[in-house]
């Protein structure tokens, strides 16, 4: 697959959807409770033209695979224990996200690309912490740049002593921007290694190699290759050994369905409706309907087809195909329609089952797809209205929008509703539940909302200050369009600043500090003429010419 | 009593249940309004009074005895165009907007409850009058600018009503919240906070203030935001009246003055109005009158009329180029020590364009006041002070002017400052002056009857039945 996006619009709509068997550049292998993802990048086959994934660089297209393969892990293979990430090229584990590709890339897919490889890494964070699959990274050659901050996301790493693999960041020493996947936060942030080591290692283009490397603590050990794959066995011997024993069968997640117009997207539970003159567009989520599973088995008999599943997978991509493909979406209504009732009937079922390993699965899957959301850079209104059924799960839809917009009209049933799992089953990157992050000025409403007797009418849900506005059935609509045209209208750089500033309030964490360092630094320095300009080091790189600084600090 | 009958109107209220619901709500708020703050002691008596029954030719001028506060307010609109275009700005030439945009709500919002402000402000700030009027003429007068004033508070609440949803509404409701002079919730505008407690400052005021209003009405005439439009092109016929009070009423001073000197050289001797406290209230209101149109140099003005929102005046008569991206504007201001000329972009000295059209006419109105004068053989002339003197909004803000526009300090300013505007003692003479004067065919002693009554009655009429 092969198109433009660099110079301009995309001439072929980016398609998120794919499965091992189509993989072009990575290796799944399974064997009992071991998983080897081992990346093996075909330089032609690019998502875009232009340049080649020499070296095992990678595009947006290798990393879809690589969070496909996150994602299947999880679902279809819960007998997986730990899962080794390496390379089948030798001498090389991984040299990052291809320069040429950034070199010549809009800003908006430059973005757009970081955050995915963002989100992919902290699944497979994700992943370690809560599904009990760990992530090791088995660097059997040089992992530089984009490549050691993917064995940053693992638990454990470790490097063959071959007299020449090293680990490294050369992005601020060779291309004049900053390692854009959390690799200066994780150095410090989750291994920890002394900040002034920090800066050495992140200045020094080569890197470093297995002693020094470990006495740093970038990697935990490192192994001369003729022993390095049996050292690695021998440590997922260990963890193996270690984690408890589970006997479950995966369920197979097949690809979605999806009817595509115009000026639309229909999934089963989720549809997508753009305006584009007005540039904004309709997100509809349905609830399921009546006669649902309420076991584990039942669940399991349903696989992927199970609503609270199946109807977040499509919520997932439909956030993913408005990123990369409909830029000019400024703002997304979010809708919701059915019965409040049957959601609340699937809460209850994932409450009390919720330590079983699927169920689990499906509620960390919400979670996830949650925080995609809040970390979209478009304007995010919740609409309220008869029919709608904005509860328990789909509450958080209300809480994760910039702002909610609830018909008041006594004369019609409009109600919201929370359950359990606004308790704290689907946390925010900043660790609190939306309804915290909502109410740090008063966290005993959060009680009081959690310990509210049956549903809120407009006026209850006004008053629990669930809402931002209510106005009546005589200003609803007009209200609504003014809402829309005035969001539309502003500078859409100035909202992507505002909504990521005001979302996440609360305390930082490893994943607010990776996600703010990457829009509020990187997304700076791609910008400036230090990077992109004719003299830009992005622009120089690899070519005759050399990197020309404007050396004034700003 | 029908809906109709409360709320006169062409706009189709009845169906409108949304409109319905908030003007019925106001409606009561009003009434109290006007029977708190409206003309003080003459709620209850019968005025001639020309009340707007419909937006024919023969309905917006319908002559008869009326008790204010049964005045028939209500909305009356010039019926829309569906195919009006907007006729300037970056969408020039595309359809009007017969909605409020929602990029540019708080900007319209803005602009109406600015221009809506000043209507109940000049009610409140002329509400003692009718105690000390010259003559019943004077008073029906200072009444009919009174009710419509009132009216035009109506039509620009019809706007916040039927255009802005709930803020539209509170802001309707501050509009009868909000208090001329009050230090605590004051009129918007200062202009609108000066007191205006005797017959010279109405004059003053209704011939320079209202005509603020006439060129801020003529630009909002040629909006494209179509209701906004409408409703202001209705109302600058209602404010020709005022000004023509304004303008005949100085006028009829300076008449008298002149008269008066015929005979001595100190009209005090003879409760007349010298020429210099005449001349000091005309720098007072002109230059409070000129800070209304704004900065000289403005951002807002720019972003209105690139929206479409506030042309020029007459924008459609007097200009080909409805664009106007490219030229520049002249700017006199203050560089250091010096009074510079600076070239400001076209759309960015829209404020003083406008201006510059207020000050052209305020000097056509000066000329024939000085001709009253050159007719009685008085050699002494008035004139209008320098449009940098007294400012109080824009590139003057901060510096002192004499009233030739000579830049000076402010402690010259404050040692002359006596020459130029009214004292507490000038005040204070004017005062003495107003004693009222209510029998029919009588008038003060310090001003000239009118040429003609109204309505083509005579000047004897029994405007007010006391």
């Amino acid at each position: 697959m092969a198109i433009s996006y660099g110079n301009g619009e995309p001439s072929l709509t980016i398609n998120f959807a794919t499965s091992p068997e189509q993989y072009f550049h990575w290796k799944l292998t399974l064997n009992g409770a071991t998983a080897t993802l081992a990346m093996d990048v075909q330089e032609d086959e690019t998502l875009q033209d232009g340049y080649k994934l020499k070296l095992n660089s990678y595009d947006l297209g290798v990393d879809i695979e690589l969070a496909d393969a996150v994602q299947r892990l999880r679902f279809e293979h819960p007998e997986v224990k730990v899962v080794v990430i390496t390379s089948l090229k030798p001498r090389i584990f991984c040299a990052g996200a291809n320069i040429y590709m950034l070199g010549t890339s809009t800003h908006a897919w430059k973005v757009n690309f970081c955050k995915f490889t963002n989100e992919t890494r902290c699944a497979i964070e994700d992943a370690s912490h809560h599904s009990r699959q760990k992530y090791i990274a088995a660097l059997n050659g040089t992992a530089s740049g984009g490549g050691y901050e993917l064995a940053l996301a693992c638990e454990e790493i470790y490097l063959v002593e071959d007299g020449n693999s090293a680990v490294s960041l050369p992005e601020v020493p060779l291309l004049g921007v900053l390692p854009g996947t959390g690799g200066l936060t994780r150095l410090v942030d989750k291994r920890k290694v002394r900040r002034d080591r920090a800066d050495v290692f992140s200045t020094l283009a080569e890197g470093l190699k297995g002693k020094r490397a470990k006495e740093w603590g970038l990697i935990d050990d490192y192994f001369p290759t003729t022993k390095f794959q049996e050292a690695i066995d021998r440590r997922v011997e260990e963890l193996i050994a270690a984690s408890p024993k589970v006997e479950a069968t995966g369920i197979k997640l097949h690809p979605l369905k999806i009817e595509t117009t115009e000026n639309g997207r229909d999934y089963r539970y989720v549809s997508l409706r753009l305006h584009r003159e007005k540039r904004y567009g309709d997100l509809t989520m349905r609830a399921p309907a009546g006669d649902l599973p309420t076991t584990p088995e039942a669940i399991q008999a349903q696989g992927d087809a199970y609503w609270a599943l199946q109807a977040y997978r499509e919520l997932d991509d439909a956030l993913l195909y408005l990123r990369v493909n409909e830029p000019e979406i400024g703002l997304v209504c979010l809708r919701t329609a059915g019965d409040i009732a049957n959601l609340l009937a699937v809460d209850e079922t994932l409450t009390t089952h919720r330590e079983h390993w699927l169920i689990g699965e499906i509620i960390l899957h919400m979670a996830r797809v949650f925080r995609r959301l809040d970390l979209t850079a478009r304007s995010f209104f919740a609409i309220i209205e008869p029919g709608s059924c904005f509860a328990g799960n789909l509450l958080e839809l209300a809480l994760a929008a910039d702002r909610t917009y609830m018909l008041n009209d006594p004369a019609q049933k409009i109600e919201l509703a929370t359950s359990a799992l606004n308790a704290g089953a689907l946390p925010m990157s900043n660790g609190l539940t939306r309804l915290h992050s909502r109410f740090l000025a008063k966290p005993e409403t959060v009680e009081t909302i959690l310990a509210h007797q049956g549903r809120f009418d407009t006026a209850a849900a006004d008053a629990a200050g669930l809402v931002t506005a209510a106005p009546d059935d005589l200003d609803w609509d007009d209200e609504i369009r003014l809402a829309i045209e005035e969001r539309t209208s502003l500078s859409p750089d100035a909202l992507t600043g505002m909504e990521a500033s005001l979302r996440f309030a609360g305390p930082e964490t490893l994943d607010t500090k990776i996600y703010g360092r990457l829009t509020a630094w990187q997304n700076w320095i791609f910008q400036r003429p230090n990077a992109v300009g004719e003299h830009g080091a992005l622009t120089n790189y690899g070519k005759p010419t050399q990197a020309k600084f404007d050396y004034r600090r700003t | 009593m029908s809906l109709y009958d409360r709320i006169p109107n062409n706009v189709n209220l009845s169906e409108d249940v949304r409109l319905q619901r908030a003007l019925e709500k106001w409606l009561p708020n009003y009434l109290d309004w006007w029977r708190e703050m409206g003309p003080d002691g003459f709620q209850e008596k019968d005025i001639y009074l020309r009340t707007a029954i419909s937006v024919e030719p023969n309905g917006w001028a319908h002559f008869d005895y009326v008790k204010m506060p049964d005045y028939r307010w209500g909305i009356f609109l010039v019926p829309p165009d569906p195919d009006a275009k907007i006729g300037f700005g970056d969408n020039y030439g595309k359809s009007a907007y017969q909605e409020v945009p929602g990029e540019f709500r708080n900007s319209l919002r803005r602009i109406i409850v600015t221009q809506g402000d000043t209507e109940p402000a000049s009610v409140e700030q002329q509400r003692q009058l009718g105690h000390t009027c010259p003559s019943l003429y004077d008073l029906r007068n200072l009444f009919q600018v009174n009710v419509e004033e009132g009216r035009h508070l109506w039509a620009m609440v019809y706007l916040l009503h039927a255009y802005f949803g709930r803020d539209g509404r509170e802001e309707a409701d501050e509009l009868l919240q909000r208090r001329s002079g009050n230090p605590d919730k004051p009129r918007i505008l200062q202009a609108f906070n000066q007191p205006c407690d005797d017959w010279l400052n109405f004059y003053c005021f209704t011939m320079f203030t209202d005509r603020d209003g006439k060129y801020q009405l003529s630009a909002l005439a040629e909006s494209g935001f179509e209701p906004l439009a409408l409703t202001c092109q209705f109302m600058l016929t209602e404010e020709a009246h005022h000004m023509f009070v304004g303008e005949t009423g100085i006028g009829r001073v300076v008449k008298r003055t002149a008269q008066l000197l015929q005979k001595t050289d100190d009209v005090r001797t003879v409760s007349g109005i010298p020429l210099e406290i005449i001349q000091k209230y005309i720098n007072f209101w002109y230059t409070y009158s000129l800070d209304l149109f704004g900065g000289e140099i403005s951002s807002n003005s720019a972003d209105f009329f690139a929206a479409g929102l506030k042309g020029r005046f007459q924008e459609q008569k007097k200009y080909t180029d409805h664009i106007a991206v490219e030229g520049v504007v002249s700017i006199e201001a203050v560089e250091g020590e010096r009074v510079i000329t600076r070239d400001v972009p076209l759309r960015n000295a829209l404020n003083e364009v406008l201006r510059d059209e207020y000050v052209k006419d305020s000097e056509r109105a000066l000329a024939r006041w000085n001709k009253y004068l050159a007719d009685e053989g008085i050699t002494a002339r008035l004139y209008l002070p320098s449009s940098r003197f007294h400012r109080h909004v824009g590139e003057y803000l901060n510096h002192h002017f004499d009233v030739e526009g000579n830049l000076i300090s402010e402690a010259e300013f404050q040692r002359r400052v006596e020459e130029w505007l009214p004292t507490m003692a000038d005040r204070e003479y004017v005062q003495s002056l107003m004693v009222a004067v209510t029998e029919p065919g009588k008038i003060a002693n310090w001003i000239a009857p009118p040429s003609s009554g109204v309505n083509n009655k005579p000047f004897d009429f029994e405007y007010v039945r006391l």
